[in-house]
């Protein structure tokens, strides 16, 4: 067989997919950008050219500065939130404790629970007049009175982080744990002999089989949150006033509820592309990380 | 392992329940919720358990009387196991060949990067073209269109999980069988693919998962019990037409009952699948 060939079965091997991802990606994408430039209704009106005029108006309207600033807030703080306790979790799973592996096997419902039925959960457990939080945190005396957790522009996007995290955060405690236990047990010893301390046994010898990790997760869990969307709709739908909208609300908004496709494609792409400079900038990240250790 | 001071056991001890409750807590809430009545669940003081327990609920949401609430939740799971099933046989048929490709012919390699970095374009980047061309072929609330857009997130999936399971089967054993003559569908068919069922059976899983879990495109393309999915039927509950706490949390223990029994089962697979891909980078 010739090398030739062996290029040409691939090519032929991997057309089907290739016209499928053409299909409902490639093609899709282009078609976005196309409408970006025009005035197109979602229904109905083909629309016209209208050269960068939607781009100017979303990136100077102020409901898209509000949206990037609240979907960075919920990005930043349910990530790191998520990596922090992740972690930390980790390092308690890998400690003997009696019921260690029913509580490792336990730590997977979180991630399998269904997105839209965590959502539906936590909108119960906040739930203004009946719910179990307002229940529990009277029960302590830590409240006085019921208070409307998704209700209020204060405590919305606070509460939805901690439906996200909770639902997120066991998936970075296993993948932690499975790097935790990649460390040989010598090495650990080692260091102790050495006379190591805690801190310093995990900053200089457990880090360093962490980080690539933890880099991993870290890329995947942020680009989700940017890209966030069932959760809070089901929980908030962006409200109470607009308090939690995030960009893909905001899209859906703009392009669905009111029909305006070609601004709606504009601002989507304008969230393709922070999700792609997102992306590039953590490989690049990850690239030189790799290289030094 | 080191040997622990009574203190840090104790310790360890407590952080672990602290976990275990963290983790169960508000899953097992879901579930009382569902076997509770309602005048326990608006009561106050909450009852945390309920007097008597209430299992109608399931037999509501599972009946399929017409026009009652199970007729539209038994619709919905209709379509969210057709949908489901369908996308993750058409993902898997377009997926197996090409990353058999990939894995066997590292200088087309390039391309299943470029098919798994459409992993981070953001739905609403594709949704409106795929709204238009659905309504355009009258696909709109049809579980066929669903199917079809749900490739976008399941082929990528699936070739990037069935390429790393193909990478781990040694290329000597199909060099071997060529050598002893055999043709090429011969070595896939009773060689590689036989290897390979376990991680197509983990893929297939996960990406009828992936499937099961999408809200977005479901939410946008759907809109009554001839296409709706699960999920969307319970967004709809959630969403405030329905004032039984319980039967909400009924249809939410319903929906995640396959995913969690996949989880707890397939755990093993689940962390080796998504470590791989971690050392991999």
């Amino acid at each position: 067989m010739t090398s030739t060939w062996i290029t040409t079965r691939a090519w032929l091997l991997m057309l089907p997919l290739l016209i499928v991802m053409v299909a409902v990606i490639g093609w899709p994408l282009v078609d976005t950008v196309r409408l970006s430039f025009t005035d197109a209704k979602l229904v109905g009106t083909q629309g016209s050219f209208v050269g960068l005029d939607n781009y100017v108006k979303v990136l100077s309207g102020s409901n898209f500065q509000r949206t990037l600033i609240t979907t960075f807030w919920f990005a930043a703080l349910s990530v790191s939130l998520e990596m922090i306790i992740g972690v930390l979790a980790a390092l308690l799973l890998n400690q003997q404790f009696y019921g260690r592996s029913i509580l490792r096997a336990l730590m997977i419902l979180p991630w399998a629970l269904p997105t839209v039925v965590n959502a539906t959960l936590w909108r119960l457990i906040y739930n203004p007049e009946y719910g179990a939080l307002n229940a529990m945190l009277l029960k302590f005396g830590l409240i006085d009175s019921y208070r409307s957790w998704l209700g209020e522009p204060g405590t919305a996007l606070a509460s939805l982080i901690v439906a996200d995290c909770w639902k997120n955060f066991p998936l970075v405690a296993l993948i932690a744990l499975a790097a935790l236990q990649a460390v040989p047990r010598d090495i650990t010893a080692a260091s102790m002999v050495d006379g190591a301390g805690a801190w310093s046994r995990f900053r200089f010898v457990i880090m360093p089989y962490l980080a690539g990790p933890l880099m991993v997760a870290l890329v995947l869990r942020t680009i989700e949150a940017f890209k966030v969307f069932d959760i809070i709709w089901v929980m908030t739908r962006g409200g109470p006033a607009n308090s939690t909208r995030t960009l893909s609300i905001l899209v859906y908004q703009e392009a669905f509820s009111f029909q305006r496709a070609g601004s709606g494609a504009s601002l989507a792409l304008i969230v393709t592309l922070l999700v792609t400079v997102l992306a590039v900038a953590y490989a690049a990240l990850i690239r030189k990380s790799a290289g030094t250790s | 392992m080191e040997r622990r001071s009574l203190t840090a056991t104790i310790l360890v001890h407590l952080a672990a329940l602290l976990l275990l409750v963290v983790i169960l807590a508000p899953v097992v809430w879901l579930f009382v919720m569902s076997i509770s009545s309602t005048p326990d669940l608006i009561a106050k003081p909450l009852h945390w358990w309920p007097d008597t327990v209430d299992l109608s609920r399931y037999g509501v949401l599972l009946s399929s009387v017409a026009n009652s609430a199970g007729e539209a939740f038994v619709a919905s799971l209709f379509n969210s196991i057709k949908v489901a099933g369908m996308a993750t046989f058409a993902a898997l048929a377009v997926a197996i060949p090409s990353a058999w490709a990939v894995s066997r012919t590292p200088s087309v390699g390039w391309s299943l990067y470029a098919v798994i970095a459409t992993y981070m374009l953001p739905p609403v980047a594709l949704a409106v073209p795929l709204y238009m061309t659905l309504a355009w072929a009258g696909l709109l609330n049809n579980v066929f269109g669903l199917a079809l857009v749900y490739l976008t997130i399941l082929a990528p999936f699936t070739t990037w999980l069935m390429k790393s399971g193909f990478d781990s089967i040694p290329r000597e054993i199909e060099s071997a069988a060529t050598m002893d003559g055999a043709r090429l569908d011969q070595i896939l068919r009773m060689i590689t693919l036989p290897l390979a069922a376990p991680v197509m059976a983990t893929a297939a899983l996960f990406a009828f998962l992936l499937a099961w879990d999408e809200f977005f495109y479901a939410l946008l393309f759907t809109s009554d019990q001839r296409a709706k999915t699960l999920t969307v039927a319970i967004a709809d509950l959630a969403g405030g037409r329905v004032s039984d706490y319980g039967l909400i949390a009924t249809a939410g223990v319903l929906a995640a009952l396959p995913p969690l029994v996949v989880g707890l089962f397939m755990q093993r697979a689940l962390i080796a699948g998504l470590t791989s891909g971690g050392v991999k980078g």
